[in-house]
């Protein structure tokens, strides 16, 4: 026996952007709820709109199983209190417990319950306990303050099981069949007969509670309008949803503002139609911003929609006035004038002023110019740019729409007839934002951006601010994302430790400036790692890479896990990665007392640079006398094959051709291979033993020069 | 706009529908407060009444000054004085949205015609130690009324809790008459040879003449003499236990501080101190008030 059971919630309009959150939380408490109580629907169905909340469990059976649970009691030997106390706990008496080995067992006959009286329970505590971001009280019941909470008032719910209601009361409502339509449409109760009837009654009552369906009329209908007017829509999925969210019977209507407006950047007109109206934006054929707008009313006017399209055309002017006047007040002023006011906004009461981070960006952009880390960049217009790049953030625009920053000092800069390299720089220099976003390649954009990142970072780590779990209240993980963005796209060889201390620290107290870039290079490495797994880089290479440490030359880490990447790929990289475990694998047994250090920093250190004692141990073993015996035939081809290796490996790694360094390694693969199959290391004569140890060693040497083999997995 | 009449509404008869609409619901129609305030919150009406158990139930107009939004009468919408519509009830029926919706249909506007809707917008007051949650209500796309459930005043829970509407009014007669700018909207209407008057004719010049005094004429160093005096008779009436005077010396600072701001003399870092000088003030005087009244949580 199974029934489809209705829920719907019904409150005053829910925020737009809570609504797919709640919708999903809704189901999911349901859903863990009923599996408490043993039930299970085959399906639910989730239906969410501004002024309700439902959800259709389908096929859930109307009764639970009935079950038998044992409870283990107190000993006999124990006082009565206890026995008293377990006796009240299971509601059965002393000679209903079982007697086991001088403890007292109870088993406890459940039966099956009635659904219905599960959801009874069920869905207050469903209610009462509701993750809503905010919540509120409201009404006469709220002369307590532990009455109910919910997101808005709630007016109503509707609870079906099959045909019947199920009484399900919370102070100020009461489960019923009864619910409402839409606000201005539909007048009187809807009387909801059952569950498969609920979204149908709905749309009759002009309510569509399908989300999805309200979007999708949403954007077709938009998409129709457009075409109508000969133009094209610009999608924009977030508005979709969101103006679903603020209607139950969505009705796209498109308007026109005066064309005078654009003359405004086009930026600020689709940011005052999305962000302040949450109008649609649409382009002419020529992928120009066209003088219309869509707005989606949740009615269907008798007038067919004029007075809304006249009303809110009235509204879309008035901004736009507001915006064009911004932007012809900002103009009349330089850049260099605005970009006084900025000694007056704080940065952080630690750093200082937004003026003072200006002039150390302007100076280390400057800095890379002149040192020729970015090539190309004058050293002058760098320095320029990064002046003026912040000055965008006194103006009247940037104060109206936050998001606009560099784009609007771009604009501004291009006005008064700056350099366009010095416009770009200004309007680009906040980017990348993050993974995915364009990476500048202009030399004095890339000079000024770099100089911005690199001077959050040094700041707040000179001042300890440094991120914590999910606490980045200075997104200096975005700031060194950036960083390592930019430096792998241009490819500048900017070793930091030389980079940092270019600032001039106005700061008091500082951390030791060593300490500092030390930090900032661990968190690099961190963020490069994060940057490297996310692009799909395997992370055992980028830890066989790191683990070599002492490397602050991203550009060259970087080439090394990429050619680490391709090598292992290769047949040849398999088998010599094979090769080198088993040589590894030996001399861990064989000699701990040489290779532990190495292996130790590999294992447990993956940050410690490559150790002192491994690298003296390779000297050692290279300039060991030949040895006093007659080599076997795949010894003395691996002795000389490693001769031949070891010098080319080594040039490659100083010219920085890790692929030729791969290569000249792939070259032991097939003498290693013979090796093993027919030399036996642990000869009992102890320096043919030590000899064949001496190779290992010097195999996995060669193989470091590279990277840290023993971290590739597999 | 004309949806029901011939004739729009003028800015006047805005009103008295409003006061006789709400009026019907049982509001006590209040006269504005006679002390310069930033919106129609902070009259005691407002405030203090909406702290603590009783019911309560009263609309009024409140000129609310904002002297930062001065603009020398020169810009068709910003205005340093202009009027809200403040309507009060406690507790908040459930029926609120209701009877709103009902006051707009008593002004003329036809929700068949035009597009209502409920846009979320939580409501904060820093310096009032207070908050809700409710929505900013478009029609056409324009706000025309700040609708909260007042969660907290004067860092008490409200208990119960205070429904608020607040009308943006020269924005809605704008609305209604169809005018571009507010200096065009018709205060009342011509009777016989006794000609309307327009909005500007009572207001522009007081625009132009207020912002050039809120933004060049005041004495900074009267105006940060006022606040500090302020603030200690407000401390002093505190201490004296009469709160409703209190609170209205707190009012006096609140205004000083905004008249500081719109002469450009308090720095960023020392804004965050003022709002804080007067957020004590305010919540001293609720605290107070809830005291004497024996509701002291």
């Amino acid at each position: 026996m199974s029934a489809d059971f209705l829920l719907e919630l019904r409150c005053e309009e829910i925020p737009a952007r809570m609504q797919a959150r709640a919708s999903e939380d809704l189901a999911r408490l349901f859903t863990e709820k009923l599996a408490e109580a043993g039930l299970k629907a085959a399906w639910l169905t989730s239906y969410v709109t501004p002024r309700r909340l439902a959800l259709i469990a389908h096929d859930l059976p109307l009764a639970t199983q009935a079950v038998s649970e044992e409870y283990k009691g107190p000993r006999i030997s124990a006082p009565p209190q206890a026995l008293e106390g377990f006796l009240r706990k299971t509601g059965l008496t002393q000679d209903q417990l079982e007697d086991r080995d001088g403890v007292w067992f109870a088993t406890v006959e459940k039966t099956g319950r009635a659904t219905a009286d599960v959801l009874a329970e069920v869905i207050p505590a469903i209610i009462r306990a509701f993750p809503w971001p905010k919540s509120m009280r409201w009404g006469s019941v709220s002369l307590s303050p532990e009455s109910l909470r919910w997101v808005r008032p709630l007016q109503g719910i509707v609870a079906l099981l099959g045909d019947d209601v199920v009484p399900i009361a919370i102070e100020g409502a009461e489960a019923g069949r009864t619910t409402l339509g839409h606000r201005f449409h539909a007048s009187g109760l809807v009387s909801i007969e059952r569950a498969a009837t609920y979204a149908e009654q709905l749309r009759a009552a002009y309510v569509v509670v399908d989300q999805a369906e309200r979007r999708r009329i949403i954007e077709e209908r938009a998409t129709a309008l457009a075409a109508e007017a000969g133009l094209d829509l610009i999608p924009d999925a977030g508005l979709v949803a969101e103006n679903a969210g603020l209607t139950e019977w969505p009705v796209p209507l498109l308007g026109r503002f005066d064309s005078a407006y654009l003359e405004v950047p086009p930026e600020v007109i689709q940011l005052t139609l999305r962000i302040n109206q949450k109008y649609f934006v649409l382009r002419d054929s020529a992928g120009k911003l066209a003088n219309a707008f869509i707005c989606t009313a949740n009615i269907e006017a008798t007038d067919g929609g004029r007075a809304i399209i006249e009303g809110n055309g009235k509204v879309l002017a008035a901004r736009l006035s507001d915006a064009r006047f911004f932007w012809e007040q900002d103009k009349k002023t330089p850049l260099a004038v605005h970009a006084e006011k900025l000694a007056r906004i704080t940065f952080h009461e630690k750093i200082g002023t937004v003026a003072d981070k200006v002039e150390r960006v302007a100076r280390l952009a400057r800095w890379l110019g002149e040192e020729g880390i970015v090539k190309g960049a004058d050293p002058a217009l760098a320095e320029q740019a990064a002046r003026l790049a912040k000055a965008d953030l006194v103006t009247e625009m940037v104060g109206e729409f936050p998001e606009l920053q560099g784009l609007m000092g771009g604009y501004y800069a291009r006005a008064e007839g700056l350099p366009d390299v010095v416009a770009d720089a200004i309007r680009d220099h906040y980017k990348p934002v993050g993974q995915g976003d364009d990476v500048p390649t202009a030399p004095v954009t890339v000079a000024v951006a770099l100089a911005d990142k690199l001077d959050s970072l040094f700041q707040f780590f000179a001042i300890d601010e440094k991120p914590t779990g999910s606490r980045d209240p200075y997104a200096l993980r975005r700031a060194a994302l950036g960083a390592i963005l930019l430096i792998e796209k241009n490819g500048l060889r900017a070793p930091l430790w030389q980079v940092l201390p270019v600032f001039q620290n106005d700061i008091e107290e500082p951390a030791p400036i060593g300490l500092v870039i030390d930090a900032i290079l661990d968190f690099f490495a961190d963020r490069l790692k994060v940057q490297q797994r996310e692009a799909g880089v395997r992370h055992d290479l980028i830890d066989a890479v790191f683990a070599l440490g002492g490397e602050d030359d991203l550009v060259r880490l970087l080439a090394r896990v990429k050619a680490l990447q391709h090598f292992i790929a290769t047949e040849d990289g398999a088998n010599l990665l094979a090769g080198y475990k088993r040589a590894a694998n030996i001399l861990k047994k064989e000699r701990p007392e040489n290779g532990k250090s190495a292996s130790a920093a590999g294992e447990e250190d993956p940050g410690a640079a490559l150790t002192d004692p491994e690298i003296a141990d390779a000297i050692r073993v290279h300039d060991a006398l030949p040895p006093a015996y007659m080599l076997e035939p795949a010894e003395a081809a691996l002795i000389a094959a490693l001769d031949a290796a070891e010098p080319r490996a080594a040039e490659a790694v100083v010219a920085e051709d890790f692929e030729g360094a791969m290569a000249a390694l792939a070259t032991l693969r097939g003498p290693i291979d013979t090796f093993f199959d027919t030399v036996t290391v642990n000869d009992p004569d102890p320096a043919k033993r030590d000899s064949r140890l001496n190779v290992l060693t010097r195999i996995r040497a060669a193989v470091h020069q590279v990277a840290d083999f023993s971290k590739i997995e597999g | 706009m004309q949806d029901t009449a011939s004739t729009p509404l003028s800015f006047q008869q805005l009103i008295l529908r409003l006061h006789d609409y709400w009026a019907a619901q049982g509001c006590v129609i209040l006269q504005p407060f006679d002390m310069r305030v930033g919106a129609g919150t902070f009259h005691p009406a407002t405030t203090l009444r909406s702290l603590g158990p009783d019911p309560w139930n009263c609309a009024y107009v409140q000129p609310s000054r904002r002297p930062t939004d001065g603009r020398y009468g020169e810009n068709p919408n910003r205005l340093q004085h202009y009027y809200q519509y403040q309507v009060i009830m406690k507790p908040s029926p459930p029926d609120l949205q209701e009877l709103y919706l009902g006051s707009l249909a008593a002004i003329g506007i036809d929700p068949l015609l035009h597009d209502i809707r409920f846009v979320e917008d939580d409501w904060e007051s820093p310096t009032l130690g207070a908050w809700g949650l409710g929505w900013e209500v478009w029609c056409d796309g324009m706000e025309v009324t700040q609708f909260t459930y007042f969660q907290q005043m004067g860092g008490f829970d409200c208990k119960p809790v205070t429904g608020e509407l607040t009308y943006g009014l020269e924005r809605l007669a704008m609305y209604i008459q169809g005018k571009d700018s507010v200096y065009d909207l018709v205060f009342n209407d011509a009777v016989g040879d006794r000609p309307a008057v327009t909005y500007g004719d009572v207001f522009l010049e007081n625009e132009r003449e207020l912002s050039k005094w809120n933004f060049e004429v005041a004495d900074t160093d009267k105006l940060f003499r006022w606040f500090k005096d302020a603030e200690a008779e407000c401390q002093a009436s505190i201490a004296a236990g009469v709160p409703l005077a209190a609170y209205e010396q707190a009012i006096e600072a609140s205004h000083i501080f905004n008249l500081l701001q719109a002469r450009g003399v308090i720095s960023v870092q020392e804004r965050a101190s003022y709002m804080g000088r007067v957020r004590d003030l305010a919540k001293g005087s609720c605290e107070a008030w809830m005291a004497h009244n024996g509701w002291a949580q």
